[in-house]
């Protein structure tokens, strides 16, 4: 696979490593009333799509940017890949 | 003289001797640089702007664009990643540029002093590619000079500057792996040469 860094342009899939599912951005506020309720949710429930799914790459033999690839689970296409941190401020993540 | 100049000791280089280590074979040489202070500047969320004019005018020119490295007199600097750049200059003359580079960009981005962190090989000589693409996957035919690649040799995480394509090219490296790094690039080299 050749991911397409948005930055770096078309790099070897094996300089990244995978975390996972980019709902992992959406991490709960532990204040809230029901935070254990919702930690659960983030932490065991998971989507597992056949098709498009988006997952968090880390470039660790690169800029160390963190990305969010949009992915075909099915046939491996790469759709979109965005740096995790524009992702993260968009949804106000990022103070 | 300082109070501490006294101290009777002697630096060793990253590989661990006196000396720089020169390895030289038909058509390449490969030699270990250790006179160069090094230090990371970091621009803080939202003083992207900010740190880049600061630090344009502390190294007398513009910080290098994403995957390029550039030398200002003195200073040379390389991007890192994203608002992540390495500056460098002769250690010398510029032993404390962590200092000066902290105050010179102030609260806009974080320096870390960086020289003892790192060990820095340049390869020099007509066969540079040859051995460079049996080290690393860098697109190395298809570089120019002042292409500055963060790619892995040897399972370590390197910094492959190009200074002149096909000809000269510095490798810097984890410090504490200095001597896998340099077997790395020795062996390669002797399966090439």
């Amino acid at each position: 696979m050749i991911i397409n860094h948005p930055i770096l342009g078309p790099r070897d899939f094996q300089e990244f490593t995978y975390l996972g599912d980019a709902s992992l951005i959406d991490r709960p506020d532990w204040q809230a009333d029901n935070a254990a309720d919702q930690f659960h949710d983030y932490l065991y429930l998971r989507d597992n799509p056949a098709g498009e799914h988006r997952e968090l790459w880390f470039h660790e033999q690169g800029d160390r940017s963190w990305l969010v690839v949009t992915r075909n689970t099915v046939t491996h296409e790469i759709l979109n890949v965005e740096l995790a941190r524009d992702v993260a401020r968009a949804r106000g993540r990022s103070k | 003289m300082g109070k501490f100049d006294n101290h009777g000791l002697k630096a060793i280089s990253p590989l661990g001797g006196y000396e720089p280590r020169v390895d030289v074979f038909t058509g390449l040489q490969i030699r270990e640089v250790t006179d160069r202070a090094l230090a990371s500047l970091a621009a803080r969320q939202g003083s992207e702007n900010a740190v880049k004019s600061a630090a344009a005018s502390y190294l007398g020119g513009a910080l290098p664009e994403p995957a390029g490295w550039g030398e200002h007199g003195v200073f040379s600097a390389w991007w890192m990643g994203p608002d992540l750049w390495m500056i460098s200059a002769p250690h010398d003359s510029h032993e404390l540029m962590a200092a000066d580079l902290k105050q010179a960009v102030g609260e806009a981005g974080s320096v870390v002093e960086q020289t003892d962190g790192w060990c820095r090989f340049d390869m020099e000589g007509p066969r540079c590619f040859d051995v460079l693409e049996r080290l690393c996957n860098a697109n190395v035919r298809a570089g120019k000079a002042g292409d500055a690649t963060r790619t892995s040799m040897e399972h370590l995480g390197v910094f492959l500057l190009c200074q002149a394509p096909g000809q000269v090219y510095s490798i810097i490296g984890p410090r504490s792996s200095a001597a896998s790094l340099h077997h790395a690039l020795v062996a390669a080299a002797k399966s090439v040469i």
